[in-house]
Parts: structure tokens; sequence; C-alpha cells
């Protein structure tokens, strides 16, 4: 493969998955493996964060076409799509966060018991990593307001396959956390 | 002082260290040949240390009821020994060699990636002297190098000394997840464009795979370490049976990579095998495809052994008997190649450098510690042994007597092209002596003493089990004669220091791209390089009339 830096963050995202399923595979254990009862799937609204998670896929979505816009060269496009973006990932996390002081106010945190260690544990990590992704975002956005057009195009091939793969680890963690407790 | 620093030319030396800005270029460099030699000299600074620790081990068992040290201290030295010689003495090593040669063995003029090259190398040097400022807060790390849960956890570690190495090995995990892209996406994308992936030297294949190997583990190791620390910072409960924890899930997470790691520790030690043996035999690997194919399977086969770490931990008949057959099958590969490495030096014209009679020592105690190995993957025999003085000299066979002289070796060889000289030969061989002959009488008497039953990590023993007081001593006494190796080690560094530069570009006659340039090498590794016909190009321009069989 001539483009090394896609290269780079198909190794990196290989190996982040790793840990994703490492963090996934200490949730379900609790889960199915223990004599222990779920207390934080009771509490979990999941229609509420299906909706935010539509956000997240959306974001995937308006960057692929704002991928496909700079391709063409259609810089005006890109922009918009971009900003679309960064909205929808931040509004996914907005969704999180109003989610984390939900469950504070009916005192489930990091330290009540395994299952609020796993829950805030794993999807912490996938905030903090749809948090990086959104900085990486505003930078080639921020990026393509200024002459340094060959920055973006070598930049969005890294970005937009890291977007892509934080999008999948949420669909997965979503499926083992929300769904899964309603089968 | 000029505010501007001069940016050497492509055919300029290294910067020394000791002119003007030089050690500012080096603090800042991105060169993958400063880089790979800083890690040399990290690996060989912890080693020293780790080192030292294994001594004052050594000495608080020379004797029964002895107590040179105080049980606590104990605790601490033996868990930093594992810890800093797996993590921040062999894996700098063969990180450091590998970052120095597969570039050059490649025919490329950097790493594909030389800012992460940087980040990879500092990552791991700051992570571990973070670890070992534990010591200046309160107590290093107790809880033995794997770090078992519950033990571990606030309630029976107090100190921070754990939270250090949990820090510490994340950073140090992140460096080398760094060098594992790095290695992987280098030999990828720039590789001469002559060369196939069929044709790589061995090291670089092995070092190659290794990425991938790195890869996949350290996020195992990382995710773990994460929860723990979130355990000891953040009264979480992952690891705490008494609040609905799991102590067993740590040591999945342990050992998924840790098994792994052995394999991390080992293929870049195979590597340098590989490449010693044909040199020094003046003859052609044999068997290349059956070496580079049974490195992709040992790879393989590592996700799909851990549990053999865990027989005792009371995991069901068919899970174990499953374990101890898949354990068994890595044999195979490994086997494989000890056989191809003897059958290079079949009917060879063997040169006994340094570097090749540690590969021999190599060949002899590595399959003695395989061997022992293969016995713990039959379950009733690791029930017997497990925890015991049999499992410390099965893991010094494998890594001291495998992967460190594997390192020997590859420094014996490829010195020359780093620095410019040649490491003595004559210091080499009473380094050898000392260190094979020590080393042998350290751990082949510590399998008696763990059938005898002296469990691994006590901290003394009473003085009137028979034979246990004389077989410590001996084996005491060993670790005095490998430091005294390892004396004449650094001596030998020292002195080969101080002379001036004068090796050849090739002065083993070797065939890889690495002896195709000046030794050392300029910053700009190649200015023209030569075709690359087959596995061994230099023997092509040398042989004209006798290449090897074409492969592009």
């Amino acid at each position: 493969m001539k483009d090394k830096g896609k290269l780079l963050v198909l190794f990196l995202i290989a190996s982040e998955a790793f840990f994703f399923i490492a963090l996934i595979i200490a949730y379900v254990y609790y889960r199915n493996f223990t004599n222990a009862t779920d207390t934080v799937a009771a509490n979990l609204d999941a229609m509420r964060t299906g909706i935010f998670t539509l956000f997240l896929v959306g974001s995937s979505v308006t960057l692929i076409f704002g991928k496909r816009a700079l391709k063409k060269g259609n810089n005006q496009t890109f922009k918009l799509f971009m900003a679309l973006t960064i909205l929808l990932g931040a509004v996914f996390m907005v969704g999180q966060i109003t989610e984390y002081i939900g469950l504070y106010h009916k005192q489930i945190t990091l330290n009540k018991d395994v299952f609020g260690s796993s829950f805030f544990t794993l999807t912490g990590f996938h905030g903090l990593h749809v948090i990086l992704g959104i900085i990486a975002l505003s930078i080639l956005f921020g990026v393509s307001f200024t002459k340094m057009k060959p920055v973006t195009l070598a930049g969005i091939e890294g970005v937009d396959t890291y977007w892509h793969f934080v999008d999948v680890v949420w669909i997965f963690v979503f499926y083992f956390v929300y769904i899964t407790p309603l089968l | 002082m000029s505010l501007f620093i001069d940016i050497p030319e492509d055919d300029d030396q290294l910067p020394a260290l000791n002119t003007g800005r030089g050690k500012l270029i080096w603090i800042s460099s991105v060169d993958h040949k400063q880089l790979g030699i800083m890690y040399l000299w990290l690996a060989l600074f912890f080693f020293l240390i780790g080192g030292i620790e294994a001594m004052i081990i050594r000495a608080q068992l020379a004797s029964a009821d002895n107590d040179l040290i105080s049980p606590e201290l104990y605790n601490q030295i033996f868990t930093m020994h594992g810890t800093t010689m797996i993590f921040l003495a062999l894996m700098p090593a063969l990180i450091g060699l590998a970052t120095y040669l597969l570039p050059l063995m490649i025919g490329a003029n950097e790493m594909a990636f030389p800012r992460l090259n940087a980040f990879s190398f500092w990552m791991t040097c700051m992570g571990g002297f973070l670890m070992y400022f534990s010591f200046f807060s309160g107590g290093a790390p107790d809880a033995g190098w794997f770090n078992y849960a519950p033990l571990s956890e606030n309630n029976y570690s107090s100190t921070a000394g754990v939270d250090y190495y949990l820090v510490g090995l994340i950073l140090t995990g992140m460096g080398s997840i760094g060098a594992g892209l790095n290695f992987v996406t280098t030999v990828l994308t720039l590789r001469s464009p002559q060369m196939k992936l069929n044709m790589l030297p061995l090291f670089a294949w092995m070092i190659f795979i290794n990425g991938f190997l790195l890869l996949a583990a350290f996020p195992l190791l990382n995710a773990g370490l994460f929860m723990m620390l979130i355990d000891r910072q953040f009264d979480a409960h992952f690891f705490i049976p008494s609040t609905g924890g799991s102590a067993i899930l740590w040591q999945h997470f342990f050992w998924a990579f840790g098994h792994p790691e052995v394999y991390i520790l080992a293929l870049p030690a195979f590597g340098i095998i590989s490449e010693v043996i044909p040199v020094f035999s003046r003859k052609p690997i044999f068997g290349y495809k059956f070496i580079a194919a049974s490195t992709v399977a040992i790879a393989l086969l590592a996700f799909g052994v851990w549990i053999h770490h865990m027989f005792a931990a009371g995991m069901s008949n068919t899970v174990n008997g499953f374990f101890a057959a898949s354990s068994m099958l890595i044999g195979i590969p490994t086997g494989i190649k000890v056989i191809n490495w003897i059958g290079t030096m079949y009917k060879g014209s063997i040169r006994m450098t340094v570097s090749m009679m540690f590969t021999m020592a190599f060949l002899i105690d590595f399959t003695i510690g395989g061997l022992s190995g293969a016995s713990f993957a039959i379950v009733p025999i690791d029930w017997q042994l497990t925890d015991t003085y049999y499992v410390v000299a099965h893991i010094h066979y494998v890594f001291l007597g495998g992967t460190a002289f594997g390192i020997f070796a590859g420094i014996f060889y490829w010195f020359p092209k780093i620095s410019g000289r040649h490491l003595s030969e004559k210091l080499g061989k009473w380094h050898l002596w000392l260190f094979v002959l020590g080393f042998n009488m350290t751990f082949l008497l510590q399998h008696v003493l763990g059938i005898l039953g002296m469990p691994r990590r006590v901290y003394t023993y009473p003085v009137d089990l028979s034979y246990w007081e004389v077989l410590n001593l001996i084996s005491s006494l060993g670790a005095i004669f490998m430091f005294a190796g390892i004396a004449a080690f650094l001596w030998n560094i020292y002195v080969t220091l101080k002379k001036p530069r004068q090796a050849d570009d090739n002065p083993w006659e070797a065939w890889t791209l690495e002896w195709a340039t000046t030794s050392p090498p300029q910053l700009q590794n190649f200015t023209s390089l030569p075709p690359v016909h087959s596995r061994r190009p230099l023997w092509d321009l040398k042989h004209p009339d006798n290449p090897d069989k074409k492969l592009n």
C-alpha cells in the first residue's frame, strides 16, 4: 500500500480493537459467568442511547460525503460536511455526559460494584476515543480554512478510518451493554 | 552562543555527544540509528540495575536462615528484578537492535515514522525511570512481576509501588505498540523496490512478525493495567473477589499478554541467530521457508496457550487438556527452527567468533529451556512443579540462556557496523565462558531445587532441609561468575570505544544489505543500493558468475 499514513492507522485500530475486546470481555464475564446480577443494565435507557447512537452513525455517513467532496476538490461542501460530522459527534458526547449525570443521581458510580466499574470504564474509554476523534476532525476542519490543502488530503485518510473505527466499536459496546440485557 | 543548530548533512557521521550541541541533537533526534543506539544504552543500564538486584537475591539465598535484607525489601527486589529484565532490559535491547538494523537490512534510509520512533523510545525510557522512582516514594512494587490480584490491590499492597508499576508499564507498553506499528509499516512500505517479502533477511522477517505480536499483545496488558489502576485509584472492583470482582480475570488478561510476550522476546533473538549462523558457517541458511513459516506458526499459536500459566488456578480438565495440547504444539515450529540452524552449521566452515559461540550456547541452553517448558505443558507435572524453583530455572533458560545469549551474539556481530570498531575477541571469550558457565551453574541446579520443593520467591529457608543450602550456595556462586562475565563485557565496551574507528564495511563477509554501507553508516544510510535479486544481495555482487537463484 502506498499510503503509509492510512496503513499506520489501520494497524493502530487493529491494536485498539484488542484493547476494547478486553474491556468488553470483562463486562460480559461479570454478567454471564459470575453469580452477580447486573445492577447497571436495569437503569439504562436503551431507547435514548439508541437515538444518540444514530447520531454517531450519522457522523460516519457525513464524513464519507465530506471525504468524497474533498477528493472532488469541492472545498465548500467538504467544510459543510466536516462541521456536520463534528457536530454529530459532539451531540453523541452530550448524550453520554447527560447519561452519566443521570446515573450519578441514581447513585450508580464507578466504585459501586463491578458493573459500575466496567460500565464506566468501557463507555468512558470509548468516550475518550470519541473526544480524540473530534479533536482530530477539528484540526482538519481548521486546516481546511488555510491554504494547506495537501495536509487535509493526507490527514483525512487516517482520520476517517479512525472515526469509522470509533463508530464500529460503539455499535459493539451498544450491543453488549444495552441490548443483550433486554434479550 | 548561536541560536541556530547546524543541521547535519546527509553524508555526516552521527553527531558526537561532547561537541557543541551534540547532547541536544541526540535528545531531539528522530534518526533510527541514534534511537537504536539509545535503546541499547538504555537496555544496558537497566540490565545492570536488574543484575545488581539479582545479585542481592542470590546473596540473600546463599545461606539458610539468612537475613541480609528485610523480607519487605526482598519482595520489592525480586519484583523489580523480573519487571526490569523483561520490560526494560530485554525488550529495549531487541527493539533497539531492530530499530537500528531494520531500515538498513531492507535498504531504507529511515523508519516509516521517525517521530513515532522517537516517541516510542522516550515512552519506554520514561516509563522505566518512573517505575524506579517508586523506590523514593515509599517502596517499590512488591507483588511479583505478574502482579497477581488481589495481592496487588489496595488492601494488601498499600504503598504506591504497584501504582508505579501500573503506570510505568502502561507507558512502556504504549512505546512498544508504537515500535510495533513502525516495524510493520516500515517493512511494508520502505523495502528496496526490488526486495520482495520472501527475500527479507530472517532478522527483518522476524521483526516484522514480532510487530504484529506487539500490536496484539500489549493492548491486552494495557487494558488489564488500566483496570487495576482504576481499582486502586478510584475504588473500582474489577479484580477484588471480596466485592464481586474476579482475581482470575487478571490472570487471564496478564497471561493472554504474557505468553505472546515470551515470543516477543524470543522471535527477535531467533532472528539474530538466523543471521549469525549462516555468516559464520559460510553457508546460506538451511530451510529459509521453514524458518520463516514456523515463525508465523509460533506467532499464531502464541495466543492460544496462555492457560498453561494457570493450570493450578482450577480450570476444568477440558480446558486444561486443550491448552496442554496447544502448548505442546509450540514445540514443533520451535524444533523446526533448531533443526534448521543445526542443518545450516552441518558441513559448514565454522568460524569460532564470540558471536558464533554465543549462538551455540544459545542452541544448547535454549533447547534445555524449551524442554523444561514442554514439561510444564503436562498438567500433572505442572501441578507438582508450579511456583517452585523449577519455574525459575525454566524462565531463566528461556530468557537468559535464550534471548540474552542471542542479544550478546547480535551485539558482537553488529558492533563493527554500529560503532565502526570490533569488540575484543579475547575479552569477549572471557565474557562468554564466565557467563555461560556461571549461568548453567546458577540455573541448572535450580531445576533440582524446584523438584525438591523450594518455592519461588521464598525469602529464606531453614538449615535442616537436605541439600537446599549447598545447592543454593552453588547457585549463588554461579551468579558471581555471571557478574564477572558482565564486568568483562563492560570493560570490553569501554576499551573498544576508546579505539579509533577501523572496521571494514563488511568485516564478516556477510551477505545482507546492512553490510553494503559504511561502518558506521552516515546519517543517510545509502546513497545507492546494490541490485537485490536474491536473499543474499552481497553474495551476488561478489560472485557474479555464481549468483543465488533469482527470486524476482
